[in-house]
């Protein structure tokens, strides 16, 4: 995908700017470009917002409504942001933008083997909103399918800047709609063929040196909440070799139907014991997951799946990453026989009878 | 897992010799053989067959090899440095192979060694380097002594000066006193061959144990490659090579070489070029000691070294201008080999608390320091010593051929080195008595028998080990130099369970590859690699070097993490498992192969 002004691909090899992409996609660019690849996506900048705002009459039509409000009078501000909103949602977005987001969209479902479901999810710039973290539990559209729908819901984020909340919080914080932004972000619904957690440290030891990969069919939820005994796979984090790999039975599943809705069912008997990630994959996992660790500087807790509609090679996805609670925070509890080192070392060494096998 | 059902190998006593190898036994010095009165003894041991430095059935000559180097790597163990828990590792051959048994020193009398361990091998760490620059001089000057002995006919009158100088000796006297001196000389540098050796081998191995403590389930590999070199001697002749190919290129004499002519004929057509003579120079520079270098292991007396067979590093040279013509840079990847180096011990260093990042940074200082003579003590002792070595053989074994005592040039071979003696005073008592001696009449049937003996010996691969295992073997030399584990060991004797087209061994050099597998049991089949095969051997040597450059992975039956396979592997960046026990057997030449060298696993896959 390439870049231009209303949009910006999430693995774009280009500056992530935060005032263009707000703080949501800016990290989904900045994962990305780190190694820790999310479900693709791109995002629509802050200039189309702009640009649909200044370039039409919508701006003035705004500051019209709000022009004069009380802020005390709470039943007018709710019916002013109301119709705020609704003249966001009406506003038939310029064509050079329309143009621009569609051919991203387009291409993003082109990568993606046919048309998939999207999230659309806002993506502040920092002081605008009330609530904005970069994590984001802003306004989130899921699994919504087609370019009217989407277009739709980029305007449902656009007119989130607008609830009664985000009003009297900019006016109490003396935060002018001058400048006031937001970028938005399209990504693909993930689609999970198989999924899992990975740790980059080892929970039973605290080795450091390892990656510990859990995963199963489907969905993730049941590798987290303990429903299905996954596959387990410890891996040497330097060398990225597997050490161990247990091939577990593993008898149900959780399935996207693609529209929103998850079934539960009975793995068929020759998936059951097969291994539910190829060799190519786990190292992909590892790798994000080594990815993640190094970009936080910390040992990772992680979330991936693999996509079943993106291409061998690219279907291996980061969902969330967090940091490792528990060795993080102490040493691995290791006694060696020899410490030190030298002659003394050595034979101390030498005569612990090493278990070198 | 259920409970392993006993097994063990067989007795070597129970296990017969191939039809028509009968009588073997005598061939070989009676300490070496299994002795009939002995069997309850020797059957208390497990014996592993050392194919890898001995593949092929010993000729009566060339036990010189084994024994010595057996004698004093026990030697140094037991009465140098006082090693606490281990002895050495004795040795037997059987059905003309090599077969080895590590002695462990008895647990109640380990530690009144280790004072002695502490004062005698903390000397050696404390003065490596001077005691390695002497190693160095003591060593050259051995191979200088070596290469001035001679063996002359003796001619029809003993020279006049004898006469006017009052010697009152005959030059049968040099004869005797020379082929002491070399297999003197050659006894000397097998005594230094292990003086480093061993300690830099424990050096390695505290690392190792503290690696195994510190990172569960490390690979073996990430292991060495935090410590191997990237410029030892042993790839110095491979880059000469490398060094005159360029050379030719640059001086526009690629169409000389293109013509894919022998030594001589290139050398020739060179000379009528404007720029030859500057190439020939480069050339006879590189030679001494560059080419004292054998595509075998230095072990037998048909081991064809470089510098007695020119066509061989000219036919490596004719390969390299080709490549330097098609754009290819030549050279091992050194920049980029110690970078991985680094990334690999600073990424171990990073797991681990400051407290033991200061062990583990001691360690490893010591064993870097120390591990260069692992790689680069077998240039000097197994190329470049047993090159001179084997060269001044076959010169006295020539003189005797021509003086009638045998059939073929090379025929010393089948004495055992004490019955050369006696040859030589028959040649020079007959010389001397003015008449014929009587070798040509008794060694030429005698050679032809034990020649049927060795090639009924021959047809017959040798039994991987001899009677049970222990439980557990921790004996860090045979591991570390063989590869023999307690996991190893059950491999080969084979469980029910396992599938017929996976073999496991150690993950000796990394990467996955696929290929057409290439069986070679003996380097005169080099020839045969074809570009992106799969070398498959019993063992390799690392002056194969030059054919790393063109297949795609390798696997042998015996060889531990530093053998010689392993470290030329990781030094040209080509997978291989190691030490799969039967490989060279198992796989035929034609099959598909996948190597893992990161899982140390071979699947053939058709």
């Amino acid at each position: 995908m390439s870049n231009q002004k209303y949009t910006f691909a999430f693995d774009s090899t280009d500056a992530a700017t935060h005032d263009r992409l707000g703080g949501k996609c800016a990290s989904l660019a900045i994962m990305t470009s780190a190694g820790m690849p999310v479900p693709p996506g791109f995002a629509i900048t802050t200039d189309a917002f702009e640009r649909t705002m200044y370039q039409t009459t919508l701006r003035e039509h705004i500051a019209r409504v709000l022009d004069g409000l009380d802020m005390n009078d709470t039943a007018d501000v709710d019916a002013r942001a109301a119709h705020c909103r609704e003249l966001i949602l009406t506003q038939e977005v310029p064509e050079e933008v329309r143009d621009e987001v569609l051919l991203a969209y387009r291409a993003l479902m082109e990568r993606c083997g046919g048309e998939v479901a999207v999230a659309v999810r806002s993506s502040a710039t920092a002081e605008d909103l009330p609530d904005a973290s970069f994590a984001g539990q802003q306004d989130t559209y899921l699994w919504i399918v087609g370019e009217r729908a989407t277009l739709q819901a980029v305007r449902e984020c656009w007119a989130s800047l607008y609830t009664a909340r985000a009003i009297t919080y900019r006016a109490a914080n003396n935060i002018s709609d001058e400048g006031l932004s937001m970028a938005v972000a399209i990504q693909k619904m993930v689609n999970s063929r198989s999924s899992g957690v990975a740790m980059t440290v080892d929970p039973s030891n605290g080795d450091r040196s390892k990656i510990v990969v859990e995963s199963s069919w489907g969905l993730g939820e049941m590798v987290v909440s303990g429903e299905v005994t996954p596959d387990n796979f410890l891996l040497d984090k330097v060398m990225m070799s597997v050490v161990t790999a247990v091939i577990s039975d593993k008898h149900e599943e959780l399935v996207p139907t693609g529209r929103g809705t998850i079934v539960r069912r009975e793995v068929e008997p020759e998936r059951r014991v097969a291994p539910s990630i190829s060799d190519a994959e786990l190292m992909a996992v590892a790798r994000l997951a080594k990815a993640a660790e190094k970009h936080y500087g910390t040992p990772q807790d992680v979330e991936w799946a693999i996509d079943a509609d993106l291409p061998d090679g690219a279907n291996v996805l980061l969902l969330q990453s967090r940091p490792e609670t528990i060795w993080s925070q102490k040493e691995a509890n290791v006694t060696f026989v020899s410490p030190g080192s030298g002659i003394e070392a050595i034979t101390k060494s030498m005569l612990a009878g090493l278990n070198l096998s | 897992m259920c409970a392993a059902k006993a097994k063990s190998f067989p007795s070597p006593y129970d296990h017969k010799a191939p039809a028509g190898s009968e009588g073997w036994q005598a061939l070989y010095p009676y300490n070496l053989v299994f002795q009939d009165g002995l069997r309850a003894k020797e059957d208390e041991k497990f014996w592993f067959c050392d194919s890898q430095h001995w593949p092929n059935v010993f000729k009566p000559f060339e036990t010189i090899a084994v024994e010595f180097a057996s004698r004093n790597l026990g030697a140094y163990n037991t009465r140098h440095y006082i090693v606490p828990p281990a002895n050495g590792i004795d040795y037997r051959i059987h059905n003309g192979y090599n077969y080895f048994s590590p002695v462990a020193v008895a647990p109640e009398l380990i530690a009144a060694r280790v004072p002695h361990f502490l004062e005698r091998a903390g000397y050696y760490f404390q003065n490596w380097g001077t005691l390695l620059e002497n190693w160095r001089t003591k060593v050259l000057a051995n191979i200088a002594e070596m290469d001035a002995l001679t063996f002359e006919p003796l001619p029809d009158m003993v020279p006049m000066e004898t006469i006017t100088e009052g010697v009152g000796m005959d030059p049968s006297v040099t004869l005797f006193e020379n082929y002491d001196r070399l297999i003197q000389l050659a006894y000397r540098n097998w005594e230094h061959h292990f003086e480093f050796l061993n300690l830099g081998y424990v050096a390695y191995l505290d690392l190792f144990g503290f690696c195994k403590e510190a990172f569960p389930g490390i690979p073996d590999l990430a292991i060495a490659k935090m410590v191997s070199g990237v410029d030892s001697v042993l790839f110095r002749p491979d880059d000469e090579l490398k060094k005159l190919a360029t050379l030719a290129v640059e001086l526009g004499l690629t169409d000389v070489f293109a013509a894919g002519k022998d030594a001589a004929g290139t050398l020739a057509a060179l000379a009528d070029k404007p720029k030859g003579a500057e190439w020939i120079a480069a050339w006879e520079a590189a030679q001494d000691p560059w080419f004292n270098y054998t595509s075998g292991n230095g072990f037998y007396g048909h081991d064809v070294y470089w510098r007695d067979s020119l066509d061989l590093p000219m036919g490596y040279i004719q390969d390299y201008v080709e490549r330097v013509n098609k754009g290819e840079t030549l050279g091992r990847p050194k920049d980029e080999l110690l970078v991985e180096r680094d990334r690999i011990a600073n990424e171990y260093a990073e797991a681990l608390s400051p407290e033991a990042v200061e062990t583990f940074q001691g360690k490893l200082g010591l064993a870097r320091a120390v591990y260069p003579y692992v790689e680069d003590h077998n240039f000097y002792i197994e190329h470049w010593t047993m090159g001179v070595f084997w060269r001044k053989v076959r010169q006295l074994s020539n003189l005797l051929h021509e003086a009638g005592f045998w059939e073929h040039p090379n025929d010393i071979l089948y004495l055992s080195r004490d019955e050369v003696r006696p040859v030589l005073f028959d040649y020079a008592s007959a010389w001397a008595v003015g008449t014929d001696p009587i070798g040509p009449t008794y060694w030429p049937k005698e050679i032809a028998r034990r020649t049927a003996i060795i090639d009924a010996l021959e047809e017959a691969r040798p039994q991987p080990a001899f009677n049970a295992p222990p439980a557990q073997i921790s004996e860090p030399f045979t591991i570390m130099l063989w590869g023999i584990t307690t996991e190893q060991v059950s491999q080969w004797l084979g469980s029910d369970d396992d599938d017929p087209n996976t073999l496991s061994g150690m993950a000796a050099s990394g990467g996955v590859v696929e290929g057409l597998a290439r069986v070679i049991t003996s380097p005169s089949q080099l020839g045969e690699l074809e570009q992106g095969e799969i070398l498959v051997a019993p063992v390799t040597a690392p002056s194969w070097g030059p054919v790393f450059g063109k297949i795609a992975a390798t696997v042998t039956d015996i060889g531990g993490m530093m053998s010689h396979a392993a470290i030329v592997c990781r030094e040209y960046g080509v997978p291989a498992v190691t030490g799969t026990g039967k490989a060279s057997t198992v796989i035929k030449t034609g099959m598909k192969l996948r190597v893992d060298g990161t899982q140390g696993k071979v699947t053939i896959l058709s």
